[in-house]
C-alpha cells in the first residue's frame, strides 16, 4: 500500500545512512574529523583535503538560528498548500557546523537571528525522521 | 588568470523572441539564435567550426544544434553542465578553444523553454538524493527559497532592507519599459513593488526573476578576424570563473559556505579586474545577474563597487539608473527583460558597446561588465569597444 506521505523524502546513501538511522532512533549524530576536531555537515566520505575517514559521534542538538525563510507561496502547490506559512532554518550548531531543519514551536514573526534552538525529531514515515528545531527558553 | 586580454572579440549576436510559450523545440530556438548571430557577424555557417553551450538537462545538445544548422565540421562542440554561472564561462571557454587551436570561430548559445517546458523556478524532483536529502524534505525546494535564505542573512549582517530591493526592481523595470525585447513592459512603481505578494519571506514576487522561453547566441573569433567582419568588434578584455571554497554539489549546497552575505564574486574579483587591467571605477555599464534583487547587491559588493554590506545604500538615489553613475541592467535584466539564464545580459552589453541600444543607450559606453551566477559559483567578463 502506498504511503500517504506525499512530500519529498531523503534517499539515504552510503554517506548519510548513519545520520538517518540516528534520526529514526531520536538521536542526532554528526561526523567529526579526529585530526582537526571539526564537525561536518552534510555527511561526506572523507575529511576535507585528506583520505581521513570522519567518525560518527553524538551531538547536542543545540544551536542558534543562522538564517531562515518563511515559505508563503506553496511549491508544488498541491503538496504544500496546507502547510504554508512554514519556516526553514539554517542552524549554527554548538559543535561548530551548520545544519538545516524546519523551525517549529513559534510563529514566523517570532523568529530572530541568533535565537537559541534545540532539535526536535519529526517522524514522517516509519523509516524517515526529519530534523526540526524549536526555541529553547532561557 | 585569463591571459587573453583583447585577443578575442564578440563578432555577432542573435536572439529569438522571449515568450511564455514558444510552441517550438528548444533546439529550433537555439538554431535560430545561432544563425542570427552568424548572419549578424557577416559570416555563414561554413565559417563556424565550434559550438558551446551550457544547460541543466533542459536544452538541446551542441552537436544537435550544429546538426540542424548544418555545420560541416564542429571540431569543438561542448555542453557545460552549468546553471546561472555558465553564461560567461562558455564565452571564455570559446576563447580558450580558439587559442588552443581547437577551432577558429565559435558560436555560443543558451536556449530554453524555461516557462513552457522545464521550469527552474517551479520546483524540483521530489526524490531527495545527495545534498538535497537535507533540504527538499524540509519544503526547501525552489530557487527563490534557496536565495531567500541568503538574503535574510544579509539583512541580519548589514541591515539591508526591502527598500533597497524595491529600488533595484523598479529601476530595472524602467529599463524594460523602453526595451522592445522585454517581456515585462508595464511600469512598476514602488507601491506596485510593495504590494506584490510575499512568495517566500523576505522575497516578494517582484524580487524574483521571470521565467522565459527563448535563446541567445554570440559568435566569438580572434580580434584580427573580427575587425574584418560586418560589425564593430566588442573585445573581451578580461574574465573569470569560479568562486571560492565549498562551492558544493549544487546551488542548494551552501550550508558550509563561509558567509551568505557574500557570494562567488568576492572570490572572482581579483582575477577579473587583474585580467582586464582595469577596476570597477572604469566600468560604464554593467549587466548584473539578477535572478533575484538581492543577488545584485552581492555582485556589486563582491566585485568591489562598494564594500561588503554597503550595496543597499549604494544602489539608492538613482546611481544605477540609466542616467546614473553606474547604469545597471539596461535591458531590464532577468527581473524584467527575460530569463535566458544570463546570456541575454551578454547580448545587451554588446549592443551597448556597439552603440545600438536605441532609447536604452548609455552615451559613450566603452567598457561593460557582465556577470553570471548568484551563489557559490559564477562567471564574469569585461568587454570593451
Amino acid at each position: 500500500m502506498q504511503s500517504p506521505y506525499n512530500k519529498p523524502l531523503p534517499v539515504p546513501d552510503s554517506e548519510s545512512t548513519p545520520f538517518w538511522d540516528g534520526m529514526r532512533e531520536g538521536k542526532l549524530v554528526l561526523q567529526r574529523c579526529a585530526s582537526s576536531g571539526d564537525y561536518l555537515f552534510p555527511p561526506v566520505t572523507f575529511c576535507p583535503g585528506s583520505l581521513e575517514r570522519p567518525e560518527w559521534v553524538a551531538a547536542s542538538g543545540k544551536g542558534t538560528v543562522f538564517s531562515w525563510i518563511t515559505v508563503r507561496h506553496p511549491v508544488p502547490r498541491d503538496i504544500y498548500a496546507g502547510d504554508v506559512p512554514y519556516v526553514v532554518a539554517i542552524v549554527a550548531l554548538d559543535e561548530g557546523c551548520r545544519m538545516t531543519g524546519n523551525l517549529v514551536g513559534c510563529t514566523p514573526e517570532a523568529v530572530r537571528a541568533g535565537m537559541p534552538v534545540e532539535i526536535v525529531f519529526n517522524r514522517v514515515t516509519p523509516e524517515i525522521t526529519l530534523p526540526a528545531f524549536r526555541p529553547v527558553g532561557d | 588568470m585569463f591571459k587573453l586580454r583583447d585577443k578575442y572579440a564578440i563578432a555577432g549576436i542573435g536572439n529569438t523572441d522571449y515568450t511564455k510559450a514558444s510552441g517550438r523545440t528548444v533546439r529550433s530556438l537555439a538554431t535560430e539564435a545561432c544563425l542570427k548571430a552568424i548572419e549578424d557577424a557577416g559570416l555563414t555557417v561554413a565559417d563556424i567550426d565550434g559550438i558551446v553551450s551550457f544547460n541543466f538537462n533542459d536544452s538541446a545538445p551542441a552537436i544537435g544544434v550544429a546538426t540542424e544548422m548544418g555545420i560541416e565540421n564542429a571540431g569543438y562542440a561542448v555542453d557545460y553542465a552549468a546553471g546561472g554561472n555558465g553564461a560567461n564561462l562558455i564565452t571564455l571557454a570559446a576563447t580558450a578553444a580558439i587559442e588552443a587551436g581547437l577551432a577558429k570561430t565559435v558560436v555560443c548559445f543558451r536556449a530554453m523553454n524555461g516557462r513552457s517546458g522545464f521550469r527552474l523556478g517551479g520546483g524540483r524532483d521530489l526524490s531527495a538524493y545527495g545534498v538535497t536529502q537535507y533540504t527538499a524534505p524540509l519544503g526547501w525546494i525552489t530557487y527563490p527559497q534557496a536565495m531567500a535564505m541568503w538574503a535574510r542573512r544579509h539583512m541580519i549582517d548589514y541591515g539591508t532592507t526591502e527598500e533597497h530591493w524595491a529600488e533595484i526592481a523598479t529601476t530595472f523595470r524602467d529599463n524594460a519599459v523602453i526595451n522592445e525585447r522585454a517581456m515585462q513592459r508595464t511600469p512598476m512603481s514602488k507601491d506596485d513593488y510593495y504590494n506584490s505578494r510575499f512568495i517566500v519571506d523576505p522575497f516578494r514576487m517582484y524580487d524574483i526573476c521571470l521565467e522565459s522561453d527563448g535563446a541567445c547566441a554570440v559568435v566569438i573569433t580572434a580580434a584580427e578576424h573580427a575587425r574584418d567582419l560586418k560589425q564593430k568588434p566588442v573585445y573581451i578584455m578580461g574574465g573569470a570563473y569560479g568562486g571560492g571554497p565549498t562551492q558544493g554539489d549544487d546551488l542548494f549546497d551552501a550550508i558550509r559556505w563561509p558567509s551568505h552575505s557574500h557570494n562567488c564574486f568576492k572570490y572572482l574579483a581579483d582575477d577579473l579586474w587583474g585580467s582586464a587591467g582595469i577596476g570597477p571605477e572604469d566600468v560604464d555599464v554593467a549587466e548584473i545577474y539578477d535572478c533575484f534583487t538581492y543577488s545584485v547587491l552581492m555582485a556589486l559588493e563582491g566585485l568591489g563597487f562598494c564594500k561588503e554590506g554597503e550595496g543597499g545604500p549604494f544602489v539608492m538615489g538613482g546611481r544605477i539608473a540609466r542616467g546614473g553613475a553606474l547604469p545597471l541592467n539596461t535591458h531590464g535584466g532577468l527581473l524584467s527583460e527575460a530569463y535566458i539564464h544570463g546570456f541575454n545580459h551578454v547580448i545587451e552589453a554588446v549592443e551597448q558597446l556597439r552603440g545600438t541600444s536605441g532609447a536604452r543607450q548609455i552615451q559613450g559606453a566603452e567598457i561593460a561588465l557582465t556577470t553570471a551566477g548568484a551563489m557559490t559559483c559564477g562567471s564574469a567578463m569585461i568587454l570593451r569597444n
